[in-house]
């Protein structure tokens, strides 16, 4: 696969030919998303030592443990996934479509507009201004300004991507131009509905839905989307088949939204929405299979790649880690199952999983791959990017592993009717464990973070010859000779 | 099934909508039947822990909320749900009792979806992870004092307890005097809690019976 209706021009005149991607822009959305992952990061390492009883500074209201969490969890999703996912799309759409951005200027007004409301967002959290909507906890005031910048995001890689009129589009383009509009309902549904409209159990089916559709609805369809082009860009071969990368897509399309309502299993929502939520979840799965079938097969005879490249090597690790989720998920979404881990850290190990081990890894691995070409620097260290995967990915694994075996011992505890703290005082090592995998994590960040700093300095290699594209005539007034 | 606008129809609106419509439409025309109650219905007379808080801290009691009043009452209820919300105490503590797990022995009466078919569960408090114990049954279990030595202090009545303190809660100590009076937030919050469950549940013959 290569990127359609491109020309290849180096030193280009300015005046007839601009840049079809603005490498600025990627650049800049990459490493915001990357700052705003690891303040998300030291703040999730904060709360986790709270359960240790050494918060260190649990006496300042602004900074109490529970403010800080939602700062953790928040950043991920509207610093660090929004930031890189809307990086990878100005870098790949334009590519894929052969136009620019529509409206270029606006994209990079959007990025500074995206980082005040992030600063905003972590400003009303800790001043306890919280909206209770899990994972939509940004302010009912502060809304309207995550959905605009979400909305503008969409709108520059959707108007490219809709330009391109009744002819087929890449698997990406499928995955990319559902995201834009499942995200804007997503958003809106989860923040106001229940908020203004719908009380109750009812609202609560909808909370669920909302949070179930963020991930996938807004994150995975970009991140597979994604994947679909490095992959194969990388392999230097095309997918292995088209017909599984359909079912793949509309399978998810499908029944991805309709499962929202299993984070509420045995609650007071009516049971055919919940037995709805768990046969989808279920189906869904065996979508998944085809997906992660597909992109193996791709890789056949080509194992080695795993070896030497390191950004495959991410890609590959986050869809072993992708199927093992919805392997758990298939398993953990059964009522009985439910019975035991609901309430439990099973839980909170199973949505690092997916949130680090998946969309995390890809798009580390995006950023290996990407950030030379960004910068035109190469890598200060590829030691300093092996140390990078290995500590994120031991961290990982240890941390959901742990959270795994202390869900299950707190269920049972809780049902057998042991009392309270007794699953407290038994869930302390776990957690102490949680912590230290947490510091491998954030110590695999900080190997990546110096390995940035350092490139910056590094011998320049031959500057990166962009794809160019004519000026626009009918834009910009120019006529391209 | 490969263009851009097919896919934005069917997958981006009609899949959508269909998931709506099956998922969020259809429960909510389901439990259309129970009216939404206001809190003058869900909180119709003063719990005698509003009493009790004036009666333990009437400084600042009177600071906060003036006199013992229905109004004062549905206030300092508004307040401590958003407290509640802002500290982000629901995400270690859940609001709801399943019917199964012995949660019925363990907390109280299994929740039922007219309890939260009404504006202090907008939006739902069911909660997804319990590191505390669930609160749907809470009010009226301990008594006030209890409670604000937990928000000041929790290892201090639970030694094992990994629940943040509040300090915030309290009036500021002058001269290491301790402990202070909880201030209108606290006040506040420890009302909420000891409401919760309290409420006229239409399945039970008021009072609310305790589960062993």
């Amino acid at each position: 696969m290569t990127p359609a209706a491109v020309v290849a021009l180096p030193a280009a005149p300015a005046d007839t030919l601009v840049p079809l991607v603005d490498l600025t822009l990627v650049r800049r959305h990459l490493l915001a998303g990357f700052i705003w992952l690891l303040t998300s990061m030291f703040a999730g390492l904060l709360v986790s030592l709270q359960f240790l009883g050494h918060y260190p500074i649990d006496f300042v209201e602004i900074f109490s443990p529970g403010r800080v969490r939602m700062v953790h969890t928040n950043l991920v999703a509207f610093g660090f996934l929004l930031n890189s996912m809307a990086g990878v799309a100005y870098w790949i759409v334009p590519r894929l479509t052969g136009l620019r951005l529509p409206w270029p200027r606006v994209a990079r007004f959007n990025f500074w507009l995206m980082q005040l409301m992030d600063v905003l967002l972590i400003g009303l959290l800790l001043g306890g201004q919280a909206q209770a909507v899990e994972w939509g906890e940004t302010p009912v005031i502060l809304d309207p300004l995550v959905a605009l910048v979400a909305v503008i995001f969409f709108l520059n890689i959707g108007a490219c991507m809709f330009k391109i009129g009744r002819r087929p589009v890449y698997v990406t383009l499928w995955y990319f131009s559902a995201a834009t509009i499942w995200t804007a309902l997503t958003y809106l549904m989860g923040n106001y509905l229940p908020q203004f409209f719908v009380p109750g159990a009812a609202g609560g089916a909808i909370a669920g839905l909302y949070i179930h559709d963020l991930v996938g609805l807004f994150v995975t369809p970009l991140g597979w989307g994604a994947m679909y082009f490095f992959v194969p860009l990388l392999l230097k071969r095309p997918i292995y088949s088209h017909a599984l990368s359909l079912i793949g897509f509309w399978g998810l399309a499908f029944f991805y939204p309709l499962q929202g309502v299993h984070h509420f299993l045995w609650s007071p929502i009516p049971m055919y929405a919940q037995y709805g939520a768990v046969v989808s979840t279920i189906a869904v799965e065996i979508v998944v299979a085809t997906v992660i079938v597909n992109f193996f097969l791709t890789l056949r005879g080509q194992m080695d790649q795993l070896r030497t490249s390191l950004p495959l090597r991410w890609f590959y690790t986050g869809m072993i880690l992708y199927f093992t989720t919805c392997l758990q998920c298939s398993i953990q979404v059964l009522l009985s199952v439910q019975k035991i881990i609901h309430f439990s850290d099973w839980v909170v190990g199973h949505a690092h999983l997916v949130m680090f081990g998946v969309f995390g890894f890809w798009l580390f691995g995006i950023m290996i791959h990407l950030w030379p070409k960004l910068t035109g620097r190469p890598w200060w260290s590829e030691k300093l990017n092996a140390w990078h995967y290995w500590l994120s990915t031991a961290g990982l694994v240890t941390m959901f592993l742990d959270l795994l075996v202390a869900g299950v011992m707190q269920g049972f505890l809780w049902r057998d009717l042991a009392p309270w703290e007794a699953s407290v005082i038994a869930s302390v090592p776990f957690w102490a464990v949680r912590t230290v995998a947490g510091m491998t994590i954030a110590a695999g960040q900080v190997c990546l973070a110096w390995n940035m700093w350092k490139s910056r300095g590094a011998r320049a290699h031959a500057p990166m010859v962009p794809y160019f594209t004519p000026v626009d005539a009918t834009r910009s007034g120019a006529s391209p000779t | 099934m490969e263009r851009v606008r097919a896919i934005l129809l069917l997958a981006g609106v009609f899949f959508f909508a269909l998931s709506f419509a099956l998922m969020g439409v259809l429960p909510m025309v389901t439990l259309s039947d129970l009216p939404t109650q206001t809190l003058a219905e869900v909180a119709p007379v003063v719990q005698e822990s509003f009493v009790d808080l004036q009666e333990r801290w009437p400084a600042a009691f009177d600071k906060a909320f003036g006199e013992v009043s229905l109004e004062s009452y549905h206030a300092a209820l508004r307040r401590g749900r958003e407290i509640y919300i802002g500290e982000g105490c629901w995400h270690c503590h859940s609001q709801f009792v399943r019917p199964v797990s012995n949660e019925g022995l363990r907390f109280g009466p299994v929740s039922i979806a007219e309890e939260y078919q009404n504006e202090m569960q907008m939006p739902v408090l069911f909660g997804t992870r319990r590191v505390g114990p669930d609160l749907t049954r809470e009010g009226g279990k301990r008594p006030n004092d209890w409670h604000a030595a937990h928000f000041f202090d929790p290892p201090s009545v639970v030694p094992s307890s990994v629940m943040p303190r509040y300090p915030w809660l309290f009036e500021p100590v002058v001269g290491g005097v301790l402990p202070t009076p909880p201030n209108r937030d606290g006040l506040s919050l420890i009302a909420y809690v000891q409401w919760l469950g309290k409420w006229p549940r239409p399945d039970v013959e008021a009072p609310v019976a305790e589960s062993p």
